[in-house]
């Protein structure tokens, strides 16, 4: 991306992305960054933690990563605690930690279930409660969570996945309106097909069908799902909760 | 050091917005101070973290005057 002059309205504000180490969540770690933020990147391994760490650091991003596993509630406190100690409480929070476990329904294990659902939704409410009191106190916040374009649309062998994602979209209005009184919004960003490692591993059939599928003829890319995050942070956004931005090339449009 | 009383009208004027001379104990946070529900959990949060204590759910509903929060405090210290 080319040196853009680029709005730096969230300096000072500490900014969490959950599942930053690739794909949309490290694409997007970078652009509140470069908005001015200073961000905290969460992976589930400390390796991981250490590639964010260095990943914002080459681009200049005040911050690092952190090893935090969302299913944890303990894991979430500490991690919580250390930002606050060290930084200051998060008042921005990007929920985009997530899994697939796709099978046919048929053919669905419970496990494969509730796994989509514990990193998928649980660990939503987990990370917004564990964020909210800080924000409330602060009476500014942003609580942004990465759905799918799935969650409207479904998705064969994804029942889980596409529940999980419909189950936070029904959370961000809900909260939306929790809070709104408090200055604290609350959005979701639903990504089409994003060229990542969860779509990677695809077969080549499926992603050519795909993108059949999408006026604009391409895959997406990370970055391009980022900049509607870092709008949704950014203070021009402060009308907008509430709100699914769909940003999928026009596959599914309404 | 302030009293118990005089702690937890400090925190019902900031977390409510209302001058500290206006709260009487006998003031019910919803009726007369303008208290809306996310409002009297923040407040409930609020008194948590000054007393250190854990106000469980079933108590917290039970404290909806400025008394009844004087009263619950002196009662778990």
């Amino acid at each position: 991306m080319s040196e853009q002059q680029v709005s730096q309205d969230l300096q000072g504000r500490v900014a969490l992305v959950t599942g930053a180490s690739r794909g949309i969540g490290r694409a997007t770690a970078l652009e509140l960054g470069r908005r001015g933020a200073t961000v905290i990147g969460t992976a589930t391994s400390e390796s991981g933690a250490q590639k964010i760490t260095e990943g914002l650091q080459a681009a200049g991003v005040a911050g690092e990563g952190m090893a935090l596993n969302v299913t944890d509630a303990a894991s979430v406190e500490t991690v919580l605690k250390a930002i606050a100690e060290k930084y200051s409480a998060p008042l921005i929070l990007v929920n985009n930690a997530g899994i697939t476990k796709d099978n046919l329904m048929m053919r669905m294990k419970e496990e494969e279930w509730d796994d989509v659902m514990e990193t998928n939704l649980k660990s939503v409410y987990r990370m917004s409660k564990a964020c909210l009191r800080a924000m409330t106190k602060a009476r500014w916040g942003r609580i942004i969570n990465i759905s799918s374009v799935v969650a409207t649309m479904g998705n064969m062998g994804q029942a889980n996945y596409c529940a999980a994602k419909a189950g936070m979209e029904g959370f961000t209005r809900s909260l939306a309106r929790e809070l709104g009184s408090r200055n604290i919004t609350v959005n979701a960003v639903a990504p089409g097909f994003i060229a990542t490692d969860m779509t990677e591993v695809l077969p080549e059939e499926q992603k050519e069908f795909l993108v059949k599928q999408v006026p604009l003829g391409r895959l997406g890319q990370p970055e391009e799902i980022a900049a509607a995050v870092g709008f949704l942070a950014s203070e021009p956004a402060a009308y907008i909760t509430g709100e699914t931005l769909h940003v999928n090339g026009g596959m599914n449009m309404r | 050091m302030s009293t118990i009383e005089e702690r937890v009208k400090k925190i019902v004027a900031e977390q409510l917005g209302v001058k500290e001379e206006e709260i009487q104990n006998s003031s019910s946070f919803v009726e007369d101070l303008g208290a809306d529900s996310l409002d009297t959990v923040e407040l409930v949060m609020a008194l948590e973290e000054e007393f250190e204590t854990e106000i469980p759910d079933e108590e917290a509903e039970k404290i909806t005057t400025v008394q009844e929060a004087v009263d619950y405090v002196n009662a778990h210290q």
